[in-house]
């Protein structure tokens, strides 16, 4: 009788799944490699650096190097950037009630992407503290050239022309990026690189790098839970029930556009997170954001470190970018999303 | 008791002028229903109401401006139900209804215990209980109606906006959503002001009717003065008999002289 008389929370057992599959995620993650190490060794060496503790395992120091300095930096980098990712997209999906929303929609990434770029080929040498700096100009450019397009008369007001500024705006980038790189071609090789996407393995400076900013992106993206909901029912409706619509759409683009450009900044180009992981999520806690968000949070992070297994192991020692994984992935995928947004069972 | 006091409203979009010179005014406990032909700029108008298009004019609410107040805080006095609301996907009636309390909530703050009580005390209101966990797309007309009229009462506000409430319904819900209207204006002595498309059935519920026409006020009064052969053959274009009745006139089509071939 009372079943129904609560706020949509997630049930107390899906916390504990998600929470669970990351804590697995990055186990397997630091076990599995070029060298196999058994979780034993790996938990025993996390606690002797993070709480002093020695276990009864026989960790070795080679070990002991590669789980700490090689591995898990990786894996807790994918776990950062993956949800941040994630997360990005769904919120872009609550606040433009489009199926398709992902980071890449809105030209963010493209911008953080040329930002990235044209730090790495204008300075000479790779300053690596700028490039965060340039991803986030470039990113907040890109959003606001879409946000200011979007708005204007020009394609129309509603939140589907904003998205199709998103893709040109998007295009116009990607345009300039390939000229900068087309006039410097001597340092292509190191844009490529990081254009296909790849975690990046110098040790734990990148994830104090972009944690922060990850941390701050997603729990105001947390905040606005329960204004994603009220956005699936349209700007017009949220605005007449007491939704000050505008400032909430800006609030979550910000935090989600600020979120992507720390992950592009490291990471390079990594597609379709946004578009896979919501969409799977949603097929079990249904559309409200407040039960999605939590999971989406913590299988964001799952999901990329799983792809980034794939990319070190199916060709090893070679390692596939893993831009190219969540691609091959994804793709499929967005037709998928595609199809069923026709039918108009996705809003 | 609450004032909505309307005056010398205009509305502009795309540079197009659609309502022009609109003056009313309502007090709670009353229904007043606008009519008019397609594209008079009745559902405009009350979307103006709503604060979702920008109107020019005087427009108070017990003699304060709307246009200071911020949004949540229009919205604890104005609901609206829009004529073809977005019904989400996968949205259970509970969660659709609780929406309503939006105006009574802080940007990022979560409903309380209160807004769960208020919600719950709407579903039951409204008999709609035994919804409360189906899914909002799923729902049939006269449900669907039911549950955007919830959520507009969920948000506890005197004046509430009705935009076409009965047109996609056949007429047995569109009595029933009619009569709870009428119920909950007298009970909670609500305001509400609601187009329809349906004359006869405008003239039984509302107590005033104002009939616009491209945009202006042509006449308004009660349904015998408003509902004329005369004004509803010039500004409908359409030939109709005007039986008096009791409750209210009937307005029923008429076909002079049927050309048999």
């Amino acid at each position: 009788m009372t079943q129904h008389r609560s706020t949509p929370t997630l049930p107390r057992s899906l916390w504990s799944v998600g929470v669970a599959a990351v804590l697995i995620a990055a186990l397997l993650g630091t076990c599995i490699g070029a060298v196999w190490i058994s979780p034993m060794h790996v938990l025993d060496i996390v606690m002797t650096h993070i709480a002093g503790i020695h276990l009864a395992s026989s960790a070795t120091s080679t070990e002991d190097t590669i789980i700490w300095q090689l591995r898990l930096p990786r894996v807790v980098l994918a776990l950062f950037v993956g949800s941040i990712l994630a997360t990005s997209g769904c919120a872009y999906q609550g606040t433009f009630r489009n199926p398709l929303a992902d980071p890449y929609l809105l030209g963010v990434s493209a911008g953080a992407s040329l930002g990235a770029t044209s730090a790495i080929v204008f300075s000479n040498s790779t300053v690596h503290w700028l490039l965060p700096l340039a991803s986030f100009t470039g990113a907040m450019m890109a959003v606001g050239l879409t946000y200011s397009l979007g708005r204007s008369a020009l394609v129309g007001r509603s939140a589907t022309s904003l998205i199709l500024a998103g893709v040109a705006v998007a295009s116009l980038l990607t345009a300039i990026q390939t000229l900068v790189q087309q006039r410097n071609s001597d340092k292509i090789r190191e844009v490529y690189g990081w254009i296909l996407g790849r975690l990046s393995t110098s040790g734990w400076s990148d994830v104090q790098l972009v944690a922060p900013y990850i941390i701050v992106c997603t729990a105001i993206l947390w905040q606005h839970r329960r204004v994603l909901d009220v956005f699936s029912v349209g700007d017009e409706e949220a605005l007449s029930m007491g939704l000050p619509v505008n400032r909430a759409r800006a609030a979550i683009i910000i935090a989600a556009s600020l979120g992507t450009a720390a992950a592009v900044s490291v990471t390079g180009l990594i597609g379709f997170v946004g578009i896979i992981v919501p969409h799977t999520i949603r097929l079990f806690t249904g559309n409200s954001y407040r039960r999605l968000m939590p999971l989406t949070i913590a299988f964001g992070g799952v999901f990329l470190v799983f792809a980034d297994i794939i990319s070190r192991t199916v060709l090893a020692p070679q390692e596939i970018p893993i831009g190219v994984v969540t691609a091959l992935l994804g793709a499929p995928f967005f037709l998928f999303v595609l199809g069923s947004s026709r039918n108009g069972e996705i809003s | 008791m609450t004032t909505l006091a309307v005056n010398s409203l205009n509305v502009k979009v795309n540079e197009r002028h659609i309502v022009r010179d609109v003056s009313l005014s309502i007090s709670t406990g009353e229904w007043l229903c606008i009519i008019g032909p397609n594209g008079a700029g009745k559902s405009t108008f009350l979307r103006a109401l709503a604060g979702v298009l920008p109107s020019t004019g005087g427009f108070t609410i017990d003699g304060n401006d709307v246009r200071d107040l911020h949004v949540r805080d229009r919205a604890c006095w104005i609901a609206y139900v829009a004529q073809d609301p977005v019904m989400p996907a996968g949205m259970k009636v509970f969660d659709y209804v609780m929406l309503g309390r939006t105006a009574h909530l802080r940007l990022l703050a979560s409903e309380s215990q209160l807004d769960l009580d208020m919600t719950d005390l709407v579903l039951q209101e409204l008999g709609l209980l035994a919804f409360a966990n189906r899914d909002v797309s799923t729902l049939s007309g006269g449900e669907r109606q039911r549950v955007t009229i919830a959520r507009a009462l969920a948000q506890a506000s005197p004046i509430i906006l009705l935009d076409e409430p009965t047109t996609a319904l056949d007429i047995g819900y569109q009595q029933e959503v009619l009569e709870l209207i009428d119920r909950l204006r007298q009970e909670q002595k609500i305001a509400v002001i609601s187009t329809m498309h349906d004359l006869t059935v405008s003239g039984l519920f509302p107590d005033r009717l104002m009939l616009m026409a491209s945009g202006e006020v042509v006449t308004q009064g009660n349904a015998h003065e408003v509902l004329t052969q005369d004004n509803i053959g010039k500004h409908y274009g359409a030939r109709v008999r005007i039986i008096s009745d009791e409750r209210g006139p009937i307005v029923v089509p008429h076909r002079e002289n049927p050309t048999n071939s």
